[in-house]
């Protein structure tokens, strides 16, 4: 039997759109996931899917072993943080952390108080008149109290400074550290959480493109610089992802083994980071120009 | 403590390696706690299981040791076993980069002596 999130075959369409296709991933516990994807790639739509906010079209998830649909006992160890605003907004902060401790049964409160403080929060203010930036605040606050084993961060910064960001991934490997547990983190600012993340797995239209550990992901990404015709040869038959020239300076972006060809001197190679490489796998006209 | 992740290689080598320059730079003297994995972890932002698998790497090479309970300290003699591995290093990366170098310019051994001295001359 499997431990933790199992998602098999799992596709969405809304009307006739297809927006996830075939999702087969497995979320282990105690791990800090990065779920990246440009826009509309699908995130949301399956983060709402594992948290049994919508239904799957086809296929199925699991939680060590048991349909997650309506058992309430596996959901209410999933918390899900999402961009739209759940909470009425003449509710005041601190009710807010009451109501979620009604709901599941328990809620770190001192920690609450403790991440107040830090954030500069004002608790007693009503939710609606929060800035955005705050807004997310009083989200994060609650997903790092709730005793859930599993938390969906779907743009968990959205509106917060370089302070507060800098607090937020601060704090999250302070609870991480005290109680670890899957944390699912999706976000743009992927340079700021590239090192805290574990595990990597990237959405493209719908589809998974990759899911593998960081330190694999980068070993095997490569940035080979040098002269345009010298790296053009030592590129061919690579899996060659994206390209930039300067003149007749050219790196070519290579993802996957170099196998053991020699390496020519005026060439230079180095690994990619997390950022670049997403770049470079999610680019649109890159994959137009590959089908032409 | 300054860390500098710039870096190809893998995060946790380069954890090891911050943790080495500071050792043998004297920052954490030997003898002294080492600061914890989570410390480090939330200063940087780097995954607390990344910066274990470099503390471990240390451990390993017998420069900082667990204390149950207390932490990791330097162990006495790390500076010196550090600087040993160094000085063993210093031809295949160093001197031989030099050479080549230094054959490209179209510098003889002896142009490349004198300017060894006059390195160390100017160097304090």
């Amino acid at each position: 039997m499997s431990s933790g999130i199992e998602i098999q075959h799992l596709s969405k369409q809304y009307e006739k759109k297809t927006i996830l296709h075939d999702i087969n991933l497995k979320f282990e516990p105690k791990t800090i996931y990065g779920l990246l994807g440009r826009n509309g790639a699908g995130k949301s739509t399956l983060l709402g899917l594992i948290s049994d906010r919508i239904f799957p079209t086809q296929g199925r998830i699991l939680f060590n072993a048991e349909m997650i649909h309506d058992n309430d006992q596996i959901l209410g160890q999933f918390y899900l943080m999402s961009e739209v605003d759940l909470y009425p907004n003449r509710r005041r902060v601190r009710q807010l952390f009451r109501d979620t401790e009604q709901l599941y049964g328990e809620f770190n409160r001192k920690y609450a108080d403790e991440l107040v403080k830090k954030f500069g929060l004002d608790d007693s203010s009503q939710y609606g008149k929060l800035s955005t930036g705050y807004r997310t605040i009083v989200k994060l606050i609650i997903a790092l109290c709730v005793p859930a084993t599993y938390i969906f961060l779907d743009e968990p910064v959205l509106g917060l400074d370089a302070n507060h960001r800098d607090i937020f991934y601060r704090e999250l490997v302070e609870t991480y550290t005290e109680r670890p547990r899957t944390f699912v983190i999706s976000t743009h600012l992927i340079e700021e959480i590239a090192n805290l993340i574990e595990q990597v797995v990237v959405i493209k239209s719908g589809r998974v493109l990759v899911d593998d550990s960081s330190e694999a992901l980068i070993a095997e990404s490569y940035a080979i610089t040098g002269p345009k015709n010298v790296v053009d040869s030592f590129v061919s038959g690579l899996n060659v992802i994206g390209s930039e020239t300067l003149g007749n300076l050219k790196a070519a972006y290579v993802f996957g083994a170099l196998d053991d060809r020699p390496i020519p001197d005026v060439i230079t190679i180095e690994h990619m980071d997390l950022q670049k490489l997403f770049v470079n796998l999610t680019n649109e006209e890159e994959t137009q120009n590959d089908a032409l | 403590m300054q860390f500098d992740f710039n870096s190809t290689d893998p995060l946790y080598r380069q954890v090891a390696a911050q943790i080495e320059d500071a050792i043998f730079s004297g920052s954490f003297s030997e003898g002294s706690q080492v600061p914890s994995t989570t410390e480090i972890s939330k200063e940087f932002h780097i995954n607390p299981a990344t910066v274990l698998k470099g503390m471990n790497l240390l451990v390993d090479q017998g420069l900082v040791e667990k204390r149950r309970g207390l932490g990791m300290f330097v162990t006495r003699g790390a500076q010196e076993t550090i600087r040993e591995d160094r000085r063993n290093q210093f031809f295949s990366n160093d001197v031989q980069k030099l050479v080549a170098e230094a054959k490209q310019l179209a510098l003889s051994a002896d142009e490349v002596l004198s300017l060894v001295k006059r390195g160390y001359e100017e160097h304090e």
